[in-house]
């Protein structure tokens, strides 16, 4: 049984942040309530106010307009498992919303949900990083960008503003000679390690130009690791086995990884290293049969 | 504004709201008046008196709480009741017809679909979901589908079959 809260169900983003700036910590936002349910049952979570953003109008749609897939907030992860504009475009964020959770959490649970609430152990923040992502937020005052890199802060914790809604997802469409790949291991109904990597080639498909790596799960929240990337950069691709093992070694330890319940920390750190040249091979491929 | 038509600023905010609704459960038209906390497995269980939805993980993982809103499997352990206004909600209990027997469930029993029983009205729930939507599912759809229903007894492989078999069944029919 929860504890009573007085639900609210504002028409409009404007009236949603009013309610967030007026209530405070004793209010939360509520669209598939997949996180939030499961924190108000264990207590983690004592609101008086539930907002439900569900009725606000023009809030769910996913569209492609300048090079960039635009998200609303209330997308489920079904609804982008299935949308056939990023099947077409970002076809790596369709593999990894196919395998979030269970089919009943897909289908109720919003991706912008999923990034706010932070929750460490989880799937789309780390491709997100990868992607080169940003976050869009309303606030009373205004609107403004976040880039994905700047977005978590720590578990279970972002950089919105206590009155500030996430409303949009964007994400650059990955050109031609580019792909990403997000490569995860778990056994239990979350994700104990998730490696994302991005790789842009030259025009032959011999050469890296661009490596975006990010790391998820293995700690308290999924980073970027730029250090590594560095290293896979102007790399031959044909040349690419050392200097791989190297970026993977650089990309565990940034991961922070904590030893909990999903396995010691050397064990993720391990892990890492291999689905990162898993993801490699992957990308590579898919970069190399583009070309064809 | 609430939903119930007033303006709540007082510190007793939580106290006292009631949402009418109007849903279709298992074919029949109900009304119920709910507080904004009523989770639906606790509707369904302790107010609508179906016992057939389990409460087991209670944190949306195992799938013995599954039932269908609008065609679509949720977790109603997790699921707020004022959510279902204007849906169609299915229980196991709405499954057969006039005594008979759903081909699923018909299957389960004939395939030895389970064995303690616990998880099969989420299991035969599932799995109608998505026989709705792809009447000739290959053994990787039904795996992939059936990922988040939970069974300790069987190992799986009889579920499966079980599943296999009434959609082909279902084919034939149609």
């Amino acid at each position: 049984m929860l504890r009573p809260f007085h639900l609210e169900e504002p028409q409009s983003i404007g009236d949603a942040v009013g309610l967030l700036a007026r209530h405070g910590d004793a209010a939360r936002l509520y669209a598939g309530g997949t996180e939030l349910l499961l924190a108000m049952k264990e207590r983690l979570i004592n609101c008086e106010r539930v907002i439900n953003i569900k009725k606000i109008p023009a809030l769910n749609y996913v569209e492609l307009a300048d090079s960039t897939i635009r998200i609303g907030a209330l997308v489920t992860h079904d609804q982008l498992e299935k949308s056939p504009v990023l099947g077409q475009c970002i076809p790596s964020l369709v593999a990894m919303e196919r395998e979030v959770a269970n089919v009943r959490i897909r289908g109720v649970g919003t991706l912008g949900g999923n990034l706010c609430f932070a929750e460490p152990h989880s799937d789309p923040g780390t491709l997100l990083l990868a992607l080169g992502a940003t976050v869009v937020a309303e606030n009373p005052a205004g609107k403004r960008e976040i880039p994905i890199e700047r977005f978590f802060l720590g578990a279970f914790e972002t950089a919105l503003e206590p009155a500030e809604m996430m409303t949009e997802v964007q994400i650059p469409i990955p050109p031609g000679e580019a792909a990403a790949a997000y490569i995860k291991f778990g056994y239990l109904e979350r994700p104990s390690v998730g490696v994302a990597l991005y790789l842009a080639l030259n025009a032959a498909r011999t050469q890296v130009m661009t490596a975006r790596i990010a790391v998820g799960s293995a700690g308290p929240m999924p980073r970027r690791v730029p250090e590594a990337e560095g290293m896979l950069e102007g790399v031959q691709i044909s040349d690419r086995a050392a200097p791989l093992r190297e970026a993977g070694r650089v990309a565990a330890r940034a991961a922070e990884a904590v030893s909990d319940l999903h396995g010691p920390a050397d064990y993720k750190e391990h892990l890492i290293q291999v689905l990162l040249q898993r993801a490699c091979d992957r990308v590579v491929r898919e970069c190399q049969a583009s070309a064809q | 504004m609430s939903r119930d038509g007033t303006l709540h600023t007082g510190m007793n905010a939580a106290e006292g709201q009631l949402i009418p609704l109007r849903f279709r459960l298992n074919g029949v038209e109900q009304s119920l008046t709910v507080e904004p906390r009523e989770l639906l497995l606790d509707v369904i269980r302790e107010r609508l008196h179906l016992k057939g939805t389990k409460r087991s993980c209670d944190m949306q993982v195992c799938g013995a709480c599954t039932v269908l809103i609008d065609g679509r499997p949720i977790s109603s352990c997790t699921y707020l009741t004022f959510e279902v206004d204007g849906c169609e909600v299915l229980t196991i209990e709405g499954l057969g017809r006039g005594g008979a027997l759903h081909p699923l469930q018909e299957s389960f029993i004939t395939h030895g679909g389970f064995q303690c029983g616990f998880c099969t009205p989420g299991m035969i729930l599932s799995a109608k979901a998505l026989l709705d939507r792809v009447a000739d599912p290959t053994d990787d759809e039904i795996a992939h589908f059936m990922e988040g229903n939970i069974c300790r007894c069987t190992g799986y492989k009889l579920i499966l079959e079980s599943i296999r078999a009434a959609a082909k069944k279902l084919r034939s029919r149609s």
